[in-house]
């Protein structure tokens, strides 16, 4: 754990509470810039609620509530004068289940970058442009090229995940969150969904959360394992090179779990 | 287990099958009447809107002229004569005030010549169906009456919504109440719908799950049954009474001694925006509530304002259903009379509503007065006035219709 001096994103002793519920207890992860990260751990072990954190999406849940410190570029996320808006279009996000506006395939690429203050200048992409190269980027532009017009939701569940992914990068974030992106998806639909993020983790700091085990055996550089303490609440294990992850974990619960004797 | 399941089987289906159909035949038979009554209701309106009418005449105009003639094919200088020989010489000097009567037009002085001499009148009425079934014996009891005509009268014509109120039937119309019900409206709808869409957003996008906001949302519910005469002696009390002196518009110099009080359309509009206020915020509170949490997620996931989640998704995605709310606040505040007699709608006004300062008539009121006349005629005229009423109606819902049909885009 203590092979990463500072990260992107610094966790350090962070608990989440839902009111009275910790759902994470005293987790400290440094996520590494320019790398994926995969959280991995058995159902309600508290991934997706650590992973919401780094952009402060918990804080749409009214009961929820965080004890501890996460940094990005050494600024405490959650402290007072930090607009939760702010760190999110630096920290996008895409969701389990595949969620496109019901609008055009142009608007859902385009409107992140106008909300976003997207401002047509010499010597940078005008705002078509910058839509195609977001979806180049997201591997779907080929596929949507003769129908930007047509409505987002007429896409394939793959399709509208990669447009998901096209909406989170034009925003220009540093770091895109993913929750099981591919949870959703056939295995098909699911290895090209995988063939993006090792592609964009030469542009992005990227964190995913998965069930999968296989999955963040391929894609990720890093694996946190973490699992659930007997109160219920998600610890976190274990966390390093995912090759070591899953070839020689030093935590007999990470073996359990990759081995497949639970979870 | 080598049991026959077989018997069991196609018995449980019998019985099963029997109780189905009982089911659909009993819910086929609910709507049916309900359809029944709609038929029934619509057939009635119709029946009293057309028909028979008996017209009388003070001084029958076949009388004014001479043998062959009508009064429409005179010329001006025979009807000025008719005219200067039967009206008083008062009356005269009043008509000639501004121009001599040559100077007339043909068709204002054959007009005149009815309304001043002629003097039509109803004797009797027949409902459509009578209409139908007894034409003849009609025939024969109004050729017994003395200088009388029988016409097949349609109670709802143009001259019904152009016309003002008027105490003979057959040129009574609705046009000041047609009037007073649109400016009312459209008070009503421009206040109550942005409160109360921005009551609805407030609600479930800003307002927390405490116990405050628990006690707001169940006392809206509570509010929207409460029977709308409350509504009008709370209009009364507030708009009409505290608050005479801008709903009087004294305030911007309206005021004249007519309209010295708080009778005004604006009140009326105002107690009606209240009223409708519950409905238009439940509605858009659903709305609301109805648009996916997966698609704000989305929004605020690539860093938009709760402002901005709110006015590019939510509010799009939600408008059919607020619209279809509003479509329901129109229809209960068109069809609103008790909070309107309550706050002194007046009876009998015959001169158009100026300005939203002025004094009003609605057409539930106006249909209402009617019917509660002893003259048979006038339950017609309100036949009429409810065919007019129920167009306005579904013209605007249509209307409503149209715009919520047109956000449905994807």
């Amino acid at each position: 754990m203590d092979t990463f001096i500072t990260g992107k994103i610094d966790v350090k002793h962070v608990s989440i509470y839902y009111g009275k519920f910790r759902a994470v207890k005293d987790v400290t992860i440094s996520i590494p810039d320019h790398k994926i990260t995969a959280l991995i751990g058995p159902s309600g072990c508290g991934k997706s609620t650590l992973l919401r954190s780094l952009n402060r999406m918990n804080d749409l849940i009214p009961s929820s509530h965080i004890e501890g410190s996460i940094t990005f570029h050494g600024m405490d996320i959650y402290e007072r004068s930090v607009d939760p808006v702010e760190v999110r279009r630096h920290i996008g996000m895409v969701f389990q289940k595949p969620n496109p506006f019901p609008r055009s395939i142009y608007e859902n690429v385009a409107w992140g970058a106008r909300i976003n203050g997207f401002q047509q200048r010499l010597g940078h992409p005008s705002l078509d442009e910058w839509v195609e190269i977001c979806l180049i980027k997201a591997a779907l532009w080929d596929e949507v090229k003769d129908k930007l017009r047509s409505s987002g939701l007429s896409l394939s569940g793959g399709q509208q995940q990669r447009l998901c992914i096209a909406r989170a990068i034009a925003t220009r974030p540093e770091v895109i969150l993913m929750d099981e992106p591919a949870s959703a998806l056939d295995p098909i639909a699911t290895l090209r969904i995988e063939e993006l993020m090792r592609e964009l983790a030469a542009e992005f700091t990227i964190v995913v959360v998965t069930h999968n085990m296989q999955q963040a055996a391929r894609v990720s550089d890093y694996t946190a394992f973490l699992t659930m303490d007997h109160d219920r609440s998600g610890i976190l294990v274990e966390h390093g090179n995912t090759p070591q992850i899953f070839t020689n974990p030093v935590d007999s619960r990470t073996e359990g779990y990759i081995t497949g004797r639970f979870g | 287990m080598g049991e026959n399941h077989a018997p069991v089987f196609i018995a449980n289906l019998v019985s099963r099958n029997r109780s189905e159909r009982i089911w659909k035949n009993l819910l086929q038979i609910s709507t049916l009447i309900g359809i029944i009554f709609l038929i029934v209701l619509l057939l009635n309106i119709i029946n009293q809107s057309f028909g028979y009418v008996a017209i009388g005449y003070r001084v029958p105009p076949a009388k004014l002229v001479g043998p062959g003639q009508t009064l429409e094919n005179l010329d001006i200088p025979q009807l000025a004569g008719i005219l200067r020989q039967r009206v008083s010489p008062g009356l005269l000097k009043q008509l000639e005030n501004d121009t001599p009567l040559e100077q007339f037009s043909q068709v204002n002085l054959v007009n005149l010549v009815m309304a001043k001499i002629a003097k039509p009148e109803v004797v009797k009425t027949w409902s459509f169906w009578q209409s139908l079934s007894m034409r003849e014996e009609i025939k024969q009891e109004v050729g017994q009456l003395p200088e009388t005509r029988l016409v097949f009268f349609s109670w709802v014509r143009p001259d019904l919504v152009s016309n003002s109120q008027s105490s003979n039937p057959l040129i009574a119309g609705v046009r000041t109440a047609l009037l007073g019900s649109l400016w009312i409206i459209l008070i009503a709808i421009m206040v109550a719908f942005p409160l109360g869409v921005g009551t609805a957003i407030y609600l479930e996008e800003y307002a927390g799950d405490n116990h405050i906001s628990k006690v707001i949302r169940t006392n809206i519910n509570n509010l929207a049954g409460v029977p709308s005469i409350i509504y009008g002696m709370l209009g009364l009390a507030v708009f009409v009474r505290n608050l005479a002196q801008l709903t009087s518009g004294a305030w911007l110099g309206f005021s004249s001694p007519e309209t010295a009080n708080g009778r005004t359309i604006v009140s009326a509009g105002l107690t009606l925006a209240l009223l409708v206020l519950p409905l238009i915020i439940i509605n858009a509170r659903e709305a609301i509530k109805s648009v996916p949490d997966t698609l704000r997620q989305a929004s605020y996931g690539i860093g938009a304002t709760r402002w901005q989640t709110i006015w590019h998704h939510v509010l799009p995605n939600s408008i059919p259903g607020i619209l279809t709310g509003t479509i329901l606040a129109i229809s209960r505040a068109l069809g609103e009379s008790a909070p309107l007699v309550v706050i002194g709608a007046s009876t009998y006004i015959t001169v158009d509503p100026a300005n939203v300062f002025s004094r009003f008539t609605a057409l539930p009121i106006q249909i209402y007065q009617w019917t509660s006349r002893p003259q048979a005629e006038f339950r017609n005229l309100a036949a009429g006035a409810i065919l007019v009423l129920l167009t306005l109606l579904l013209s605007i819902n249509a209307a409503a219709i149209v715009l919520r049909n047109r956000y449905k885009r994807y």
